[in-house]
């Protein structure tokens, strides 16, 4: 068993498309032939199938990935892992069998025993979706030499939800879109995204109005299409979002440079100098500077840092950072800290 | 009063808000009131994703009569030991061969929610051999029609060729196997 490395953080780089797009992500779905799904499998099965990935992948030189056992580690590192976007609110509930192999650079791993045996998943800051499935599909073959995964012709690869049968794949994108939103156009875009089989919600919070205008927009369609057709699909409404979004910005900056430059630089002030902050306000304040520094306006000051700060800011690495537990007014006066101590 | 939002209907909604002790008033009209969130206080809390999976998968269950409903529920995987009640309930199958013993189901519900019943991507490397081949030949055979169509029968002999040779390597196997 080994620790996670709290310090490593994927966003501190830049990838494409970053002014709007800050995450790109591929997840494979998979299950082993002869044994039942997760919400089936004895806790001896479940722990069988962790010890059969460690025997595949154990020796993969090219990834070096950790075990991570999900019922032994502590509370406040499920919530690190949950915090990083690494596992799933489902997968952070502790349970004997579950497990999460991590490489270094924590941009590949697989969940194990989650609501599948496996969830493949690799990430990308930027939008890089046909790279991520270059890498997703490798992993994939590497376990499937070794292990004999549920398939039919008919139906594709089996999983335990109908609707992720077929490929088995949900490739998103994390986007920032502070533009469309403050213009009011996010509801017609969300409307036409739905229409094409593509799912897109809030990525902090609920609702059309999501806190940090952050949103994660991903494929719903697993049956009947192939992998690289899906993946297209996601891209090129993605290439349409980023361009519309662009496209606002540029009537904001067009009509509104005076109020635009006062917000933004208000938003930059509060960051800046206050006491205490909650995580709804620094995500929108946050949201305001990278908006600020994707036009422009701010330019001593790094988006990627801003990609890095979300997840900073969020309680269990505050908690970690501080080396305790926190109450929430202990919380809020960390974070201002932690924000202040990055711009 | 004119509606906060769009600024041209009349407003006859009135919102009063309060969080964290910071009073908000809003005024809309009946279309932008009925258009935001503000009204939507989450008050159906059972409303999950797995919820609405069941709400689905029933009708596949009530569209059927009643004396084939009976049978079909209760009809159990022998390996996990799911019903399609469970599963309808759930929205997870239990294992590979839930597949199998739920499979008249599947259409129907496989159609509703992919709007496709046939996988078309990837398949095993290792074990997918089969499935690799009967594409091919399906390729094949497009390419036969198409080489018929444009009278080309020379190409469309050496296809049907091709056809028939990969279709007993098929047959070899599926013999070999037993």
């Amino acid at each position: 068993m080994e620790n996670i490395d709290y310090s490593s953080h994927l966003f501190s780089e830049a990838g494409p498309e970053k002014d709007v797009i800050i995450s790109s992500r591929i997840r494979l779905a998979r299950n082993i032939e002869d044994i039942s799904f997760p919400n089936k499998a004895k806790d001896s099965e479940r722990k069988e199938i962790v010890e059969m990935t460690k025997q595949v992948i154990a020796d993969q030189e090219k990834y070096q990935f950790n075990l991570l056992d999900l019922y032994e580690i502590s509370d406040i590192d499920r919530e690190i892992l949950l915090e990083k976007h690494l596992i799933s609110r489902d997968h952070a509930k502790r349970r004997v069998g579950k497990a999460l192999f991590l490489n270094n650079k924590q941009d590949i791993s697989i969940m194990v025993n989650e609501e599948d045996h496996f969830r493949i998943q690799v990430l990308s800051p930027g939008m890089d979706l046909d790279k991520l499935w270059k890498k997703a599909n490798e992993i994939d073959d590497l376990l499937e030499e070794n292990l004999d995964f549920a398939f039919s012709e008919k139906w594709g690869y089996l999983t335990a939800c109908p609707t992720n049968v077929g490929t088995g794949l949900r490739a998103s994108i994390m986007c920032h879109l502070p533009a469309l939103n403050l213009t009011n156009r996010i509801d017609k875009v969300m409307g036409a995204i739905s229409q094409l089989g593509l799912a897109v919600r809030g990525m902090y919070g609920e609702g059309s109005n999501p806190a940090g205008n952050i949103y994660q927009i991903s494929n719903q369609i697993t049956l009947g299409h192939s992998e690289e057709d899906i993946i297209d699909n996601l891209k090129s409404v993605n290439q349409q979002i980023v361009e519309q979004e662009r496209k606002a910005r540029q009537i904001m900056l067009n009509n509104e440079i005076d109020n635009l430059k006062d917000a933004i630089k208000r938003s930059f002030g509060v960051l800046k100098y206050a006491y205490t902050i909650s995580s709804k306000e620094a995500l929108q304040l946050l949201s305001d500077v990278k908006l600020g520094i994707d036009l422009g306006i701010i330019n001593d000051l790094s988006a990627d840092l801003i990609s890095e700060l979300l997840i900073l800011i969020r309680p269990a690495h505050l908690k970690i950072s501080e080396g305790r537990d926190l109450t929430n007014k202990e919380l809020n006066i960390k974070r201002a800290e932690m924000i202040q101590e990055k711009i | 009063m004119i509606c906060d939002k769009c600024g041209e209907k009349e407003a006859n909604v009135h919102l009063t808000k309060i969080v964290n002790g910071e009073k908000n008033e809003i005024y809309l009209c009946e279309n932008c009131a009925s258009q935001s969130n503000e009204f939507s206080f989450g008050t159906d809390h059972n409303f999950t994703f797995q919820n609405l999976l069941a709400g689905i998968l029933s009708p596949a269950i009530n569209n059927e009569s009643s004396q084939n409903n009976l049978l079909n529920n209760k009809v159990v995987c022998n390996k996990c030991n799911s019903s399609y009640q469970e599963f309808s309930q759930k929205g997870l199958f239990g294992c590979a061969e839930c597949y199998d013993i739920f499979e008249n189901k599947l259409e129907s519900l496989m159609k509703r929610i992919h709007g496709n019943t046939e996988h078309s991507g990837k398949v095993p490397q290792r074990r997918g051999g089969r499935l690799k081949l009967k594409r091919k030949i399906n390729d094949l055979r497009d390419q036969m029609q198409e080489a018929i169509a444009m009278e080309n029968f020379e190409k469309a002999a050496i296809l049907r060729d091709q056809i028939h040779e990969i279709d007993s390597e098929m047959e070899g196997e599926v013999n070999g196997e037993h």
